[in-house]
């Protein structure tokens, strides 16, 4: 009996945590699609109607704008925190003295809410009182910055205050991968007379392929997730203009009571969010046991 | 650290390069205060008077420093119906992250322990299970557990929010302390186990005092996702148990009234104090959790 | 007297591989037993199957007359080294060699008087009150054999302990442990790839390859009957001369005759070995190739070989000759005259020759 339970002692303590992963992660997403699948309104229904919940999603011009929102967001958030990251990094790798200072102001968002971010940024791009006002009131009377209230341009704004979130994340990530790079390859081209920038672009920055990876792992799942930045920041406005799907979901979920679009809208970030990170996560894993 | 460039360049500079040397500089420098500008500006308007604010620019210097926004932020502003300020929702939070932050540490430690340590068959496979639930929107689980908390009685309370921040958590905490417990030899766990130790004395007198540093790191990333998130604190709060980032939303998107900006920047720096602070004091920490938890694997 | 280490066809698979296949080892009291072998020839597995470590697939184990198979690593009276010593890190060098101890809830009173006697016997006593990581890689050793010998175990278990340190500490702790097993009069198990330990510290060796055993036996027999090709490659340092060779009858025994490349065949004369078959493998140990006049006895026979190589070696010089496509390496004196590129007068002293057989590798006299 002793034997027995000494030897099952490991399973018993991590079947807790594997047993709620089950339920909270995989039996939730089961619900979740099983719903998306009937005619919920206020309340679940369970009796499976096919997809007419995606049918509706799909046919409705809300969530096109927010799935062109993720599109345009994503891909400018993404684009422009690993190009911006990386940039930082290489400067801050030139043997700068005041280097730690530095990476601790450029990394210091990373600490903060989104709602905090958003608060801020809203107070900035607020062209009543905000830098359009200042800029004014240098004497620039023309100057226009009104993008958080322009419909058009209110998704670029939410880009500005994600980036400005992010890529100090990203730099610090690269920088790591910058100084992870073998020493013995550097001087070996340095003696080759090699000069410092193809040094970078030939040698040191191809061999960071896996951080790039990993970065744009990490901020593509933000930018699918992100939420808290756009209600803090504009809200969805104006009118839906900044809608993401995380902002329709919430809407149907929680204020319109349209729980099959919530459901619906849910599986589709799911399946966004499934295709990028699945292989990633099955390669890691491989290589891991390679 | 690499020293190349030092090592590139011969010791005595050109023009051209101590032109380069500067440009360098001032790119460094505009960055910063591209990343340091908002912080500045909510803390000059926090400081501020409302009359102020309206006549002056945002980037000067407040003329008159009055606290009276910061006062009104912390005990007087109103969130909704009621008007006593940020307090009440600062100490929902904090009574939310505190054992959150602890009961997710410390199954990520044990789990850690039991994956990296005590290998069985599909323990692999758990392990890939729950590293999966660190990346799922979690959209996807909101309406599922809305109902799951009505039905366990934790709905609109902090025990439920705790809940939901140490399942959600699990997959992360378990990754952290997993990816530290294989580096050290699985010889140490062989030596006691002849010396006679079972598995909760080793993990307790040998692996636990190894831990510092993994803890240290956990329960800062713990710490500041749990008390930064917004999305399980609206979906999952009531009015009184509303978390510190949903009520600080509730101020500044109030619509009623006149907009106090300086209260608001106060409010935003208080809700965003606490994990500014660990990030001054435990800046290292914080960056090691951050690559650990976008590195995998 | 009844063994103390009793292994009754043991077999270990992970999944569908068969990591050990049919291990049948005893040893008695006293006894010095080295698993020896290529690495990934199963001797660690084995090794943590007696400790308990690993759970068998197969076959029983029994320590001191008792059934082990099912005993957890704790109850079976054994202490066990590491090859990187696995100290505790976060414990002084006291705790570490009283955790044990501790664990099983032997009272203070003994716990330091046991310290105080492993202490001074392992000379350690004034690293006592340091942590693992202000020791030398040596010291370390000594604290991880400290640990070992307070438990007074039934069974010593050594796990390649010396294979972390430099040539010179490892002949030093060599003989250390040596030392300690005469004056303890223990039992010890011990792994290690290295077939210089295995000949210097074991009174019985056993050789392993892909999980099946080889041959068991003492140093002696190992080093001068080996059972296989395998065991006779690999024992010994230069290795055996395995050379190619014909074999026939003729009037005063075996005729072996060995090719040579542009000259004509080497022929000896074994008057011993019978009923050889046509084709064998004839093993010779380079000690046993010397300069014609060096070596004398009636198995002693003289023929003429060219050289090709000379390499001295300080108390021995080698030399290396192509006899049957193989290069053939013979132990000679320091002061010899032998060069490279000439002929030389070589002594085959038969009385000490191996034969096996090119298909199975086994031993065939």
């Amino acid at each position: 009996m002793t034997e027995w339970l000494e030897r099952h002692v490991p399973k018993m303590v991590l079947a807790p945590s594997f047993v709620a992963v089950l339920i909270f992660v995989y039996g939730f997403i089961i619900w979740t699609g099983w719903v998306s699948l009937t005619r919920s309104k206020l309340m679940p229904k369970y009796e499976i109607k096919g997809v007419i919940q995606y049918e509706r999603l799909f046919a409705s011009p809300r969530w096109d704008t927010a799935m062109d929102n993720l599109f345009i967001f994503g891909g400018l958030f993404i684009g422009i925190s690993l190009i911006l990251g990386l940039f930082l990094a290489i400067l801050l790798d030139q043997k700068i003295r005041a280097e730690g200072v530095l990476r601790t102001i450029y990394l210091y968002p990373m600490a903060l809410s989104m709602i905090v971010t958003g608060t801020a940024w809203k107070w900035i791009m607020n062209p009543g009182l905000g830098i359009e006002a200042t800029v004014r009131n240098w004497g620039f009377e023309s100057f226009t910055f009104n993008w958080i209230t322009d419909p058009k341009m209110a998704i670029y704004a939410v880009v500005i205050a994600a980036v400005w979130q992010a890529s100090g994340f990203v730099m610090a990530l690269f920088l790591a991968g910058l100084r992870s790079v073998d020493e013995e390859i550097i001087k070996a081209a340095q003696v080759d007379g090699i000069p410092t920038w193809r040094i970078y672009s030939a040698i040191i920055i191809p061999s960071m392929a896996p951080i790039f990876l990993s970065a744009f792992i990490v901020l593509a799942h933000l930018a699918i997730k992100s939420f808290d930045l756009v209600i803090a920041l504009t809200g969805g406005g104006p009118g839906y203009a900044t809608d993401l799907p995380a902002t329709y979901m919430y809407a149907m979920a929680f204020s319109r009571g349209d729980i099959g679009q919530a459901a619906s809208s849910a599986m589709v970030m799911m399946g966004v969010v499934f295709t990028i990170v699945v292989p990633y996560l099955y390669s890691e894993l491989r290589a891991k046991h390679d | 650290m690499t020293d190349f460039t030092q090592n590139y360049h011969p010791p005595r500079r050109s023009f051209g390069q101590l032109a380069l040397r500067w440009l360098l500089f001032a790119l460094l420098g505009l960055f910063a205060l591209f990343y340091l500008m908002p912080l500045f500006v909510m803390v000059t308007t926090s400081l501020k008077s409302l009359e102020e604010i309206r006549t002056g620019s945002l980037v000067a210097l407040p003329r008159d420093v009055t606290f009276e926004a910061w006062s009104t932020a912390w005990s007087g502003t109103c969130t909704g119906v009621k008007c006593e300020g940020l307090r009440p929702y600062f100490w929902n939070s904090v009574l939310m992250t505190v054992p959150a932050v602890f009961l997710a540490t410390l199954l990520g430690a044990v789990n850690g322990y039991v994956i990296a340590q005590w290998r069985f068959k599909g323990a692999n496979l758990i392990f890939a299970m729950m590293l999966f639930g660190c990346f799922i929107p979690f959209q996807v689980v909101l309406l599922p557990m809305a109902r799951s908390l009505g039905i366990l009685g934790l709905a609109g309370s902090i025990p439920g929010l705790i809940f939901v921040h140490v399942i959600y958590g699990i997959g992360f905490t378990t990754l952290f302390f997993r990816n530290y417990y294989v580096t050290i030899p699985a010889e140490l766990t062989k030596a006691a186990k002849v010396d006679g130790a079972g598995f909760f004395r080793i993990f307790w007198s040998i692996f636990l005092p190894l831990s510092l540093p993994i803890v240290v790191v956990t329960v800062i990333w713990q710490f500041t996702n749990i008390w930064n998130d917004f999305l399980f604190g609206v979906s999952f709060s009531q009015a009184g148990t509303q978390p510190v980032t949903v009520a600080l939303n509730n101020i500044v998107n109030s619509t009623t009234g006149v907009k106090e900006y300086n209260v608001d920047m106060a409010a935003a720096i208080i809700a965003a104090l606490p994990t500014l602070l660990v990030y001054v004091v435990a800046g290292k920490y914080f960056i090691r959790g951050l690559t650990a938890g976008s590195v995998k694997g | 007297m009844a063994p103390i280490l009793d292994i009754n066809n043991l077999y270990k698979n992970y999944g569908s591989v068969e990591i050990l296949k049919d291990i049948n080892v005893a040893i008695e009291p006293g006894d010095f037993l080295v698993l020896v072998g290529p690495s990934g020839c199963g001797k660690s597995t084995l090794l943590n199957c007696i400790a308990g470590l690993e759970p068998i697939t197969g076959g029983t184990l029994s320590i001191g007359g008792k059934d082990m198979t099912h005993v957890s690593p704790k109850d079976r009276d054994i202490a066990m080294v590491f090859q990187s010593y696995a100290l505790y890190p976060t414990m002084s060098v006291a705790k570490n060699i009283t955790f044990g101890m501790k664990v099983r809830g032997v009272d203070a009173a003994t716990q330091e008087s046991k310290l105080k006697e492993v202490a001074s016997q392992l000379q350690i006593e004034q690293l006592l009150h340091r942590r693992p990581g202000q020791l030398s890689g040596g010291q370390r050793q000594r604290v991880a054999m400290g640990r070992a010998l307070v438990r007074d175990p039934k069974l010593f278990l050594f796990d390649e302990p010396l294979s972390n340190l430099d040539a010179k500490l490892r002949v030093e702790m060599r003989s250390e442990i040596k030392k300690l097993h005469q004056n303890l009069g223990a039992t010890m198990v011990y792994v290690t790839h290295d077939q210089i330990e295995a000949m210097t510290l074991a009174t019985k060796i056993v050789v392993l390859k892909g999980g099946v055993v080889q041959q068991i036996g003492t140093p002696a027999e190992i080093y001068n009957r080996p059972a296989n090709l395998f065991v006779a490659d690999f024992m010994g340092s230069p290795a055996m001369n395995l050379i190619p060779a014909k074999a026939s009858k003729n009037g005063s025994g075996t005729q072996i005759e060995i090719a040579r490349d542009g000259a004509a065949p080497l022929v000896l004369t074994d008057t011993h070995a019978e009923n050889l078959p046509q084709d064998v493998i004839l093993g010779l140990r380079p000690e046993d190739i010397a300069e014609a006049g060096f070596r004398a006895g009636e198995d002693v026979q003289v023929a003429e070989c060219h050289i090709d190589m000379v390499e001295p070696a300080g108390a021995d010089t080698f030399v290396v000759s192509e006899l049957g496509g193989k290069q053939v390496t013979a132990r000679l004196h320091a002061e010899t005259g032998a060069e490279s590129g000439k002929a030389l007068s070589l002594a085959f002293d038969l009385s000490k020759v191996s034969y096996f057989a090119p298909g199975s590798g086994e031993r065939l006299n």
